[in-house]
């Protein structure tokens, strides 16, 4: 070993290479401010010096109106929430069950297997509207014993929809994983099933969440589309709210609430995703 | 007698490792050709070859990573190639070492060490991680149990991979090209803790291209050749004097290739 070595004075050339980076930085910031500046401008001038503006001001933003329309919009929202929390805890049930299902080997699995895939390739292809009118006007028709209400109906379309997308990109997530982590996790003794569980299942899941979210995001829009078989939710309450008053603002009021929602979502996956980069590798933290 | 209970009755000087008649095919390539090889209790066999020769695919093979398409292996007497072995309990006594270390990324240091006797032997998770720390601490690495794989060097990570590999106190230790990927001021680690296990009376089956590494460790030389053991026989003889054509070119390539 060394001994204390004196601290380091930078040389002529690296303090001559500091200010001109400091000073490129201050120019980049300034241009990067002014550009900003600028496009702002020209946005509000395009828009509020528009000749239609004033018409489009009361009809789109009239705060009399959003402050009337929020509590229904409100209580359609939260409807959208529960109903949000359950198909995406189902549907990703579901996704994982499946592309787990069509990463099974051997003969004995084939019909698990072709259960799996025919399921996939259905339901991505199917629109969700049609799979919506299915469950929760043509299952009620049936009239069977105990059938579920239509919010579980609806629920129920959503899940199976979704669930077929999030299959394939938990699949994807699987198959990203390369075979020597398996073959490690097998020549320690693990069966097929735990090296699924603890060694495969984990790494794959890390990588496709930000997929992941991008499907539970859309999802959170479409839950809505339950209103068209009759539950009220927030877009449904500002459509009502909107035919009373004659003005939209009801609808820009359920779509700032709609990103408002969306914003922890997004931020608690990337918050998640950079933590767990971080631990793993001294690459990820760049 | 059918022909699997003779093989699996076959009794005498047991050799913890015996292969008869290995073959293993590819879609038609023939990567072993009815390989014979034994190692015997406390032993070190150490194969040597050209890449293709099939170096890998029997230690593959000996782990059942691989089904073979004929012949036999058995371990302790027990023949392993029968269908009806379980193949997890039979992997439970054999320890496997991988080219590229195959750490699982997403665990620390000391949850890739005793994933197994937690998972596999429902060890409770104090008792794994004491013995867990005890061995990284023999091979000099409990300051790093709590690191993540990624975060250590190459001879650091393929030190955990051993750990790893012997945490089920196995039978049998199989070691693929450890050193393959290493730095080279890094692989001097690695060969010294496989030279501990030596001392210790490990049984090891290992695939190597270090000849210097070779002829320290090893018992037996085996040179192995499109898919057969071509030559074998201890180190001073196979690497000092070989007396096959084919074994005498490969060395003197890996001579001209400054390796020996």
């Amino acid at each position: 070993m060394t001994g204390p070595r004196e601290p380091h004075v930078p040389s002529l050339l690296e303090t001559e290479r500091g200010t001109f980076r400091r000073r490129q930085g201050v120019r980049s910031v300034l241009v990067g401010a002014l550009s900003t500046a600028l496009l702002g401008a020209v946005l509000v001038t395009v828009v509020v010096g528009s000749p239609g503006w004033e018409r489009v001001r009361e009809t789109f933003f009239d705060l009399g109106v959003a402050r009337e329309a929020l509590p229904a919009v409100l209580t359609g929202l939260w409807l959208n929430l529960r109903v949000l929390v359950f198909c995406a805890l189902g549907a990703l049930a579901l996704g994982l069950l499946v592309a787990i299902m069509r990463t099974l080997r051997g003969p004995v699995f084939f019909p698990l297997r072709a259960l799996a895939a025919s399921y996939t390739y259905g339901f991505r292809g199917a629109p969700l509207i049609i799979v919506l009118y299915l469950m929760t006007f043509g299952v009620p028709g049936l009239r069977l014993e105990g059938t579920p209400s239509v919010l579980v109906l609806g629920g129920i379309a959503l899940v199976v929809t979704y669930g077929a997308y999030i299959a394939e990109v938990f699949r994807a997530g699987i198959e990203s994983v390369h075979p020597s982590q398996i073959a490690a996790a097998r020549s320690l003794g693990l069966t097929y099933t735990q090296a699924m569980r603890w060694v495969v299942l984990p790494q794959a899941v890390r990588r496709v969440s930000p997929p992941l979210l991008n499907d539970m995001v859309a999802l959170q829009k479409d839950v809505g589309l339950i209103s068209l078989a009759g539950p009220i939710d927030a877009i449904r309450a500002a459509q009502i709210a909107t035919a009373q008053t004659y003005n939209f603002t009801p609808y820009v009021v359920a779509g700032v609430l709609f990103v408002l929602m969306a914003i922890p979502l997004v931020a608690v996956t990337d918050w998640v995703t950079v933590r767990a980069a971080r631990r793993q590798s001294s690459e990820g933290a760049r | 007698m059918s022909e699997l209970e003779r093989l699996s009755r076959l009794e005498g000087d047991v050799p913890v490792l015996r292969a008869r008649g290995v073959r293993k095919e590819f879609r038609g390539d023939v990567v072993l050709d009815g390989l014979d090889l034994d190692v015997p209790e406390h032993g070190v066999v150490v194969l040597i070859g050209a890449s293709g020769s099939g170096k890998s695919t029997l230690l593959r093979c000996a782990n059942l990573l691989e089904p073979i398409s004929d012949g036999s292996i058995h371990l302790d007497g027990e023949h392993v190639t029968d269908p009806r072995v379980d193949q997890d309990s039979v992997r439970r006594r054999i320890g496997m070492v991988f080219q590229a270390f195959n750490l699982f990324p997403h665990m620390s240091v000391l949850d890739n060490v005793t994933l197994a006797p937690r998972r596999v032997h429902r060890r409770r998770r104090a008792e794994a991680e004491e013995r867990g720390r005890a061995l990284l601490d023999r091979v000099g690495l409990l300051d790093k149990a709590d690191e993540y794989p990624d975060r250590l060097s190459g001879g650091q990570q393929q030190r955990v991979a051993i750990v790893r590999a012997l945490v089920n106190s196995p039978r049998l230790l199989l070691l693929d090209e450890v050193t393959s990927a290493l730095d080279p001021e890094l692989v001097g680690e690695v060969l010294d803790l496989v030279r501990g296990l030596r001392e210790d009376g490990m049984t090891m089956l290992l695939a190597t291209h270090e000849m210097g590494f070779a002829r320290q460790v090893a018992d037996t030389v085996c040179f192995l050749d499109g898919g057969r053991i071509l030559e074998q026989g201890p180190p001073e003889r196979v690497l000092g004097d070989p007396t096959e054509p084919r074994t005498r070119r490969f060395l003197q390539r890996i001579i001209d290739a400054g390796r020996l």
